[in-house]
């Protein structure tokens, strides 16, 4: 099994998805390189979401095609698969079970056994803090606390890609903080980062920034770029912007 | 051989251990499991065992032979039936009946013991005064009882001309609890395991954990697996509960191999579960996941032989009979408990229940797919 050489993490040409007579996205072309941060911005159901878990091989697109570290989304999701993390939305692990039960079988789904795997949970548990509470029922856990253990579970296999949809939602500024240390920790060691976000603060963080609107992909590009395009003084007013023209759409 | 050399590292394995431990920890769930059989077996068993008893009956015997003999003695000896009078002619029956002196009749034809003999079915008349529709429906349903386990005897082993005497320690009452019972394992095991499995993956899609399960690289066998086999123990633990308590309560035998009939039980169980994760895969929630298994109850209550004899139905209802799992273990279970029969009788029952869990396992994992839509 030879490995693709890829340089862009994603490369995405006229990516469509229908559902029934609605289309949640429609026409998306856009490739994010190696290595970067990028940010998906756009009001509530304009599509990320949607476009997330088609890059992921969870849905089918309809129409277009799609790379993810090399490899097509239609013929090789499991090969993208073994490459990448997803943090869903909706907290997508395991009530009943414990912090350290989770971490451990997300770590062995993905082939990890024996010492090499006490030894990544070990340093997951350093890395994100979660030594206090790894005998805690996830469930029971605060939200913050909830978006750390989901990222462990995330990276256990030092994925080459992360996608992470509304990571820091319902979470308070200090663990968001705490949040995008490890981002840009990960992605300092190479780690190909999507992130979508309903946060400013944390838009400006990312390398580049695209805006989604309808389903469509209207701005791609860094922060300054974005501010020149729409001709507004910071993200929060582009956002509002893009809003505006959303709602005067429909009317 | 590259599979099972890989057997140590498959998903499988983290899969299973993740459903035990969400398995303890689900009281509620693991309650039900336990509970329901000893509840519904008291149900039943009761329900059925306190039929109308003692209906003045009267017999018209055309056949004059050791086996109309028998099928009266059968009757009387079911305690519903107590036969007050034998009458020569079919005119005196219709008197004794319309005046309310009989409340029931017996009517055995001529040809019935040639029949037998000819490995024919021998057809008997039941009449049963209708005026109470409840003490006729349950003289109706405990006549059918009669009837059948007779029959289950007739048809037990050997030519038929041979094994026409009864064996003595063979339920010499018919009580109908010894022959219900057993039936009630298999009815309240496809309930409980289809039910479960058929929530499994619902119950995941609607807490959001499946997404998350499914954009790891886990292949869809583990997947399937790892959410059959840990019911497994469920099943064996559910028999063994209604065993015992089938044996306390109503005094059923248990005259073949206890463990043959663990052993055939396995590929009813995996059946089971395989078709409530494959009901799993078609629905989208778990209210129509349950409202499913329910559906799926009634053609196992009405036409696996549970209650009714197959032999008695229409055409097409035998055949949906023959598409349900619980027609074959129930013969497995009557056979294994009541008659003491072994795999050399029960084999071609083993063989489909067999084929129906590798299918039906098989189907699963082919219909369920790793997206979310
Ligand atoms: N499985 C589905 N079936 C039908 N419609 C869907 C489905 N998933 C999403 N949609 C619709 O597609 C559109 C895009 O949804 P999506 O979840 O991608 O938006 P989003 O940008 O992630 O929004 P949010 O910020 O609220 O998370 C919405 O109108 C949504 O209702
Ligand atoms: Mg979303």
């Amino acid at each position: 099994m030879s490995e693709p050489a890829w340089t862009d993490a994603v490369v995405a040409e006229h990516l469509r998805k229908t559902f029934g007579t609605l289309v949640a996205v429609d026409d998306i072309t856009m490739t994010i390189a190696r290595g970067e941060v990028f940010g998906f911005l756009g009001p509530n159901g304009s599509g990320k979401t949607t476009t997330i878990r088609m890059l992921c091989g969870l849905m089918t697109p309809s129409g277009g095609t799609a790379t993810v570290v090399g490899y097509d989304v239609r013929r090789d999701a499991e090969r993208i698969r073994r490459r990448i993390g997803y943090m869903s939305q909706k907290f997508g692990l395991y009530d009943d079970l414990t912090v350290m039960e989770n971490m451990r079988f997300y770590a062995s789904i993905y082939g990890l056994h024996g010492a090499a795997r006490r030894a990544r949970l070990a340093e997951l548990v350093a890395e994100l803090g979660l030594g206090d509470r790894v005998d805690q029922l996830a469930g029971t856990l605060s939200g913050g606390w909830k978006q750390r253990l989901a990222l462990a579970c995330a990276v256990a296999h030092r994925p080459a890609m992360l996608f992470l949809d509304e990571p820091t939602a319902g979470v308070d500024p200090a663990s968001r903080r705490i949040f995008w240390q490890r981002i840009h920790a990960l992605a300092g060691q190479g780690t190909t980062i999507l992130v979508t976000t309903h946060y400013m603060d944390e838009a400006e963080q990312c390398g580049r920034l695209a805006f989604l609107s309808r389903g469509h992909l209207i701005a791609v590009g860094t922060v300054p770029e974005i501010l020149a395009q729409f001709h507004q003084p910071t993200i929060e007013d582009v956002f509002i912007e893009l809003q505006r023209r959303d709602e005067g759409a429909v009317v | 051989m590259s599979w099972l050399r890989r057997l140590p590292d498959l998903p499988l394995w983290p899969m299973l251990w993740k459903e035990l431990v969400e398995l303890r920890r689900d009281r509620m769930t693991l309650g039900l499991m336990l509970g329901i059989p000893a509840i519904q077996l008291a149900l039943f068993g009761y329900a059925i065992q306190t039929d109308v008893r003692h209906l003045p009956t009267v017999v018209l015997d055309e056949s004059h032979s050791s086996e109309s003999r028998r099928l009266v003695e059968v009757f009387r000896n079911s305690g519903n039936f107590d036969v007050v009078r034998y009458v020569p002619d079919r005119a005196t029956l219709r008197r004794l009946i319309e005046t309310g002196q009989a409340n029931a009749a017996l009517v055995i034809p001529p040809d019935f013991f040639r029949d037998i003999r000819r490995g024919r079915t021998g057809e008997a008349q039941v009449i049963v005064d209708a005026a109470d529709p409840l003490a006729s429906a349950a003289a109706l349903s405990s006549a059918q009882l009669a009837g059948s386990a007779r029959a289950l005897e007739l048809t037990g082993a050997g030519p038929p001309a041979l094994d026409l005497r009864v064996r003595p320690w063979y339920n010499p009452g018919l009580r109908s609890a010894v022959y219900i019972v057993p039936g009630i394992i298999g009815v309240l095991l496809s309930l409980t395991l289809v039910l479960i499995t058929s929530m499994a993956i619902v119950r995941e899609r609607e807490r959001g954990t499946l997404e998350q399960l499914i954009v790891t690289p886990i292949d869809k066998t583990s997947l399937v697996l790892g959410k059959i086999l840990p019911f497994l123990l469920i099943g064996y633990v559910q028999i063994s509960v209604i065993l015992v308590l089938g044996r306390l309560l109503f005094r059923v035998p248990i005259l073949g191999s206890l463990p043959l009939l663990y052993l055939l039980s396995l590929a009813f169980i995996v059946a089971s579960l395989a078709l409530g994760l494959l009901m799993s895969t078609l629905v989208r929630s778990q209210v129509q996941a349950m409202q499913l298994s329910f559906l799926f109850l009634l053609p196992n209550i009405l036409l696996s032989g549970f209650v009714f004899p197959r032999q008695a139905m229409p055409e097409p209802a035998q055949w949906v009979g023959a598409a349900l799992p619980l027609t074959y273990f129930l013969t497995i279970l009557r056979g294994v408990l009541l008659k003491g029969v072994g795999l050399g009788e029960l084999w071609p029952e083993t063989l489909v229940l067999t084929g129906f869990a590798v299918g039906l396992v098989v189907l699963s994992v082919v219909r369920f797919h790793k997206t979310i839509e």
